[in-house]
């Protein structure tokens, strides 16, 4: 099915399942302990054996000789994986660095060997056997010491390096009211709760990986790339999904050298990576330095808008583009965003939970609020006489839906806005300063191709497969709502099996295009089913009704299952896009309301509510999409207060690599959330009428703690996370 | 992790004397941080004595109106206790505050005091560390060190003892009973149970080899108010960067120690007497002679105003 025009009614919009919270299909497997997450398959091979992975100790140089011949006699040991041994391997399209270091080392904790044993216990006892002397090298870790250095990176998904329109410098320089800001977001790491995993066992030149991935098609690829076989030589199967955030989207190392175990042994071979290995072993979100340059009139009006991003990752990587969304988001006839990358030899930054906007939005949306501030204007006003129905840079394209500040004006109101006090450090309440801060959330919604395939049953059960994953977003959910709305059946009529690469090929999990294309895909399929039902009941297609389990023609009727004889139908199709994205500029859009407490004496900061107000089409599952955005809210509140990769900058590593070091939010953290969602359909977007959460939630949160620290404090703090060591010194004396 | 031998004590005495004759024996109890730094091969034990059959999970009453704690007491049951939560409020809101009622359940009295740091360079076995490798050096001195020690730290190590407990015991006047393995006991004081590093970071507090610690005990209690406040980036579930325990009496007398900024819970008794004159005349004496570096230089303000929070929540 192509979609080149805007959805006209379809079966959607019966929403008799589709936009209902039903809750999420798979969690009694869950709750039960009885979802196959990759390390907990069992009999899909016999005797498995486990495979530890011994990472480097240096961060640049290389290793002059290693002794594996201990690790070897050691008891219950199979084999010894190191680049000496493994044959020739190449690297994947997504990966930055080789997935099997040595002799040359790429970055700190870069696989250099594995030992497969027996047991679990006895492959982690010989790894620490192994000695290893290396030549250490001179490595770059200093994003701020390799601004000179940086170069325009080649042009990506964000487009290209650099933009401008108009005459940005003048304008900034003509401004009545300037604002010129520098801006520091750390290296985040995605945490996700589940390790990366994966069993690995050979049937002959065929692979079968059962792993924990998020782009099934994509790494069955860079799995036969690396390790030069066939992509039909490859198998990945990954139902479950215990956390991604973006950290999942590529082959890493527990999927390549477990297939590397797997051959040397003849044995199928488990890896799970130890957390405290996950943070410097695996992709992170890196770190940016921004410049922000904003210009008004007195009005208010922007004038000029320009947007700098430094960020730094090993040769050949990619930028983090957090100026994406200032091309996008606010008017302003003048306009620039300039990308630097520089070569840092830290371990390879990669995608992570709404990348380019969310560090992006951690930085603007302060910027915005001390604008406001200069101007005398209330922060939803001052967003509000800015905002555009139209791409800033490229006019002619309209928004096909836009509705940020219908979500500021109803958060206001919601939030009681009214209540806080412009002049910050006013507030107190006991031994807390209170504040209230706001900002807008900002992240596009992607269309890709995505496909599915339903078959129908004699029992009138449709089964719906797809190479699609649910990383505990609620694909399975979705899946179902969307299949059962489109054939006219209860939603425990529908079976979804999820993330084989022997299944259609969809768009997977990431940059929030999951749901809206994902279900657009089945819908796809359903379509095709329909019209396979009513040809085989000599049903006219064209005015047959799927409703409660049967078809009805004219004064014809038969259930479903009929249809499906003893063999049963099935169909398979894809949904793929015209240029409608081209023609409309396609986003998501929100409003996030934090209110903080601040001890007046330590400085300590505790978040005491939270509000976002959410515009994205239709929403397909209230329940799931509004646990998407609270879980979004979450990690902001993160990245607000206390997540960050802390590098030593001597030895090139993340010091605080394991969940003690590095701290995500825990419950006492986060006191009270509320999610709105504005009731709207995006024609535009595809046939379910829908668009991404899961990233618009994250987009915007961490600013919006910021100024409410400020409003509570008077302090404003422009390097994140904003922990009490940066307050403390310039706390409001105690009363 | 090392393979390792393992046995269940019988008694006191068998325990200590087993460690004492066995090469690289090591208690255990709980095992929440014994068992972690095994995994990491940071602490790499050949041998392993159970002493959690002994029956010295009691508290009960002193002769003279204190309070003694067996060293196998849980931390959960040691916060829930009646008396404690009446005489003694600081121990059980200083235990409350540590770790997560999972890791209290299973932690004991005694095995909180053994807790070694969180200094990120001593969990990562591929860095120097005298601690954990003597002789090794210091890879946190001029590296990360934000939640490192300003006091009582040397030119071989910075880092600081963890444990919340161990700071009101501090505060509490707390004496450690242990036995030896030739069966003679004796009874040491907090304030010298924790070693300072000098020049031997990886000896951490007074016991002799296989010397096993069989209670805590606690002085008549002192009435006062009892606060322990403390301060860490997150609500729950991690480190504190400070920690103030204070004992404060009507009159504006009273007690502090502190957590968070020493290889082991700080008190000096004589900044005490300052008490009256208020947080920032206290924590000069306290604090005096703090080496700071650039990534823990807030932390005397953060006493300081930590402590004015806890005298003024103790006035009100």
């Amino acid at each position: 099915m192509k979609f080149d025009s805007p959805a006209g009614d379809n079966p959607i919009d019966q929403l008799k399942v589709v936009g209902k919270p039903h809750p999420r299909i798979d969690g009694p497997l869950k709750t039960s302990g009885k979802a196959t997450y990759a390390y907990e398959w069992k009999d899909i091979a016999p005797n498995p054996a486990y495979g530890y992975i011994v990472g480097s100790a240096i961060a640049k140089g290389r290793i002059t000789s290693i002794d594996i011949d201990r690790a070897k006699a050691a008891s219950g040991v199979l084999a010894v994986v190191t680049a000496q041994n493994a044959g020739k391997l190449s690297k994947g399209n997504f990966n930055t660095a080789k997935l099997l270091g040595g002799p040359e080392i790429d970055h700190y904790h870069q696989a250099i060997a594995l030992v497969v044993a027996e047991t679990f216990e006895q492959a982690r006892a010989a790894a620490s056997l192994i000695s290893v002397d290396y030549k250490r090298g001179d490595g770059a870790f200093d994003l701020a010491k390799s601004m000179d250095s940086a170069k325009a990176p080649p042009e990506g998904w964000s487009g290209p390096a650099d933009t401008a329109v108009g005459d940005f410098d003048s304008a900034f320089a003509g401004a009545p009211v300037q604002l010129d800001a520098e801006y520091y977001t750390p290296d985040h790491a995605h945490a996700m709760m589940e390790p990366h995993a994966t069993i690995a066992a050979w049937q002959d030149d065929a692979l079968t990986l059962w792993t924990s991935n998020q782009m099934i098609d994509w790494s069955v690829g860079d799995v036969a790339k690396t390790l030069g076989i066939p992509k039909d030589k490859v198998r990945m199967i990954s139902p479950y999904i215990g956390g991604g955030f973006g950290g999942k989207l590529f082959v890493r190392a527990d999927a390549i050298l477990a297939a590397l175990g797997a051959k040397a042994t003849g044995r199928a071979v488990k890896i799970a990576l130890p957390r405290p290995f996950i943070f410097n072993n695996t992709t992170h979100r890196p770190a940016t330095l921004q410049r922000i340059r904003i210009g008004t009139g007195k009005d208010g009006v922007i004038t000029a808008i320009g947007h700098e991003s430094w960020s730094g990752d090993l040769p050949g990587g990619g930028a983090e583009t957090a100026n994406s969304q200032t091309r996008l988001l606010y008017a302003g006839a003048n306009r620039m965003t300039r990308t630097r990358l520089s070569v840092l030899d830290l371990p390879e930054g990669n995608a992570m939970r709404a990348p380019g906007e969310a560090p992006g939005m951690m930085a603007l949306e302060i910027a915005m609020d001390e604008m406001a501030e200069k101007l005398g204007m209330d922060p939803v006003r001052f967003r509000a006489i800015n905002d555009t129905q139209v791409d800033p840079e490229k006019p002619e394209r309209r928004y096909s839906m836009r509705q940020l500040t219908k979500c500021m004006e109803i958060g206001a109101e919601k939030f009681g806005w009214d209540g806080r006090n412009a002049t910050p450090g006013t507030r107190r309440e006991g031994r807390w300063l209170v504040g209230m801060g706001m900002a807008a959330a900002f992240r596009n919604s992607p269309v890709t191709k995505s496909a599915a395939r339903v078959r129908l049953d004699k029992r009138g059960v449709v089964t719906v497969e797809t190479d699609m994953t649910d990383i505990g977003t609620g694909t399975y959910t979705i899946l179902a709502q969307t299949a059962a709305e489109t054939m006219g059946l209860p939603i425990e009529m529908i079976e979804v099996k999820l993330g084989d690469s022997t299944f259609p090929v969809s768009c997977g999990s990431g940059g929030q295009w999951g749901a809206n294309n994902s279900t657009s895909g089945v819908y796809a399929a359903c379509m095709k089913l329909r019209e396979a039902v009513t040809q085989a009941l000599g049903f006219n297609p064209q005015d047959a009704v799927f409703a409660d389990g049967k078809v009805r023609s004219g004064n014809r009727s038969a259930p479903l299952a009929q249809a499906a004889g003893s063999n049963g139908l099935s169909a398979e199709d894809f949904i793929e896009y015209g240029d409608l994205d081209k023609q409309y500029q396609q986003s998501t859009f929100g409003a996030h309301f934090v209110e903080v407490g601040v001890d007046a004496h330590s400085a300590e900061i505790r978040v005491r509510r939270m509000l976002a107000v959410c515009a994205a089409g239709r929403i397909i599952n209230p329940t799931s999409a509004r646990s998407q955005v609270i879980g979004a809210m979450t990690m902001g509140v993160g990245a607000a207060l206390m997540e960050e990769l802390v590098i030593d900058k001597r030895f090139g590593f993340f010091v605080n690599h394991d969940l003690a070091g590095y701290e995500v939010p825990v419950h006492a953290d986060i006191p009270h959330q509320e999610v709105i969602f504005l009731d709207e359909v995006d024609p535009l977007s595809s046939p379910m009428k829908a668009k991404g959460v899961g990233e618009l939630g994250i987009c915007g949160v961490a600013a919006a703690v910021a100024n409410a620290i400020y409003n509570a404090t008077g302090v404003r703090v422009r390097d994140y996370p904003i922990t009490l060591d940066k307050l403390i010194e310039k706390m409001p004396a105690i009363a | 992790m090392k393979a390792f031998s393992y046995e269940r004590a019988t008694s006191v005495q068998q325990a200590a004397a087993s460690v004492a004759g066995t090469p690289g024996a090591r208690f255990i109890a709980g095992g929440t941080n014994l068992l972690d730094l095994m995994k990491l091969q940071i602490e790499t034990p050949g041998h392993l004595v159970d002493v959690n059959g002994l029956e010295l999970d009691k508290i009960e009453k002193t002769g003279d109106g204190g309070l003694r704690i067996g060293a196998l007491v849980r931390n959960t049951d040691l916060a829930a206790d009646k008396t404690v939560r009446k005489d003694y409020g600081l121990l059980s809101r200083a235990l409350l505050a540590g770790a997560s009622g999972q890791l209290r359940n299973k932690a004991t009295t005694a095995g909180n005091l053994l807790q070694r740091t969180r200094c990120p360079y001593f969990y990562d076995t591929n860095q120097p560390c005298n601690k954990r490798k003597p002789g090794s050096g210091c890879a946190a001195i001029g590296g990360i060190n934000r939640n490192l020690a300003i006091v009582g730290a040397s030119e071989a190590c910075i880092a600081t003892h963890p444990s919340d407990m161990a700071v009101a015991l501090r505060a509490l006047d707390a004496q450690v009973e242990t036995m030896r393995p030739d069966g003679t006991t004796r009874t040491i004081g907090m304030d010298s149970f924790h070693a300072l590093p000098g020049t031997t970071p990886h000896v951490e507090n007074d016991l002799a080899p296989g010397e096993m610690i069989t209670a805590v005990t606690l002085p008549v209690p002192v009435g006062g108010t009892h606060i322990y406040h403390k301060v860490r980036d997150r609500a729950s579930y991690a480190f504190a960067l400070i920690s103030v325990a204070a004992i404060v009496q009507k009159d504006g007398s009273g007690r502090v120690a502190l957590g968070g900024v020493a290889p082991r819970p700080w008190r000096i008794e004589a900044a005490e007497a300052q008490m009256p004159q208020g947080a920032k005349a206290v924590t000069a004496q306290l604090l005096a002679g703090a080496k700071t570096t650039p990534h823990n230089a807030f932390k005397p303000a953060l006493v300081e105003r930590t402590l004015a929070g806890v005298l003024a929540q103790a006035r009100s």
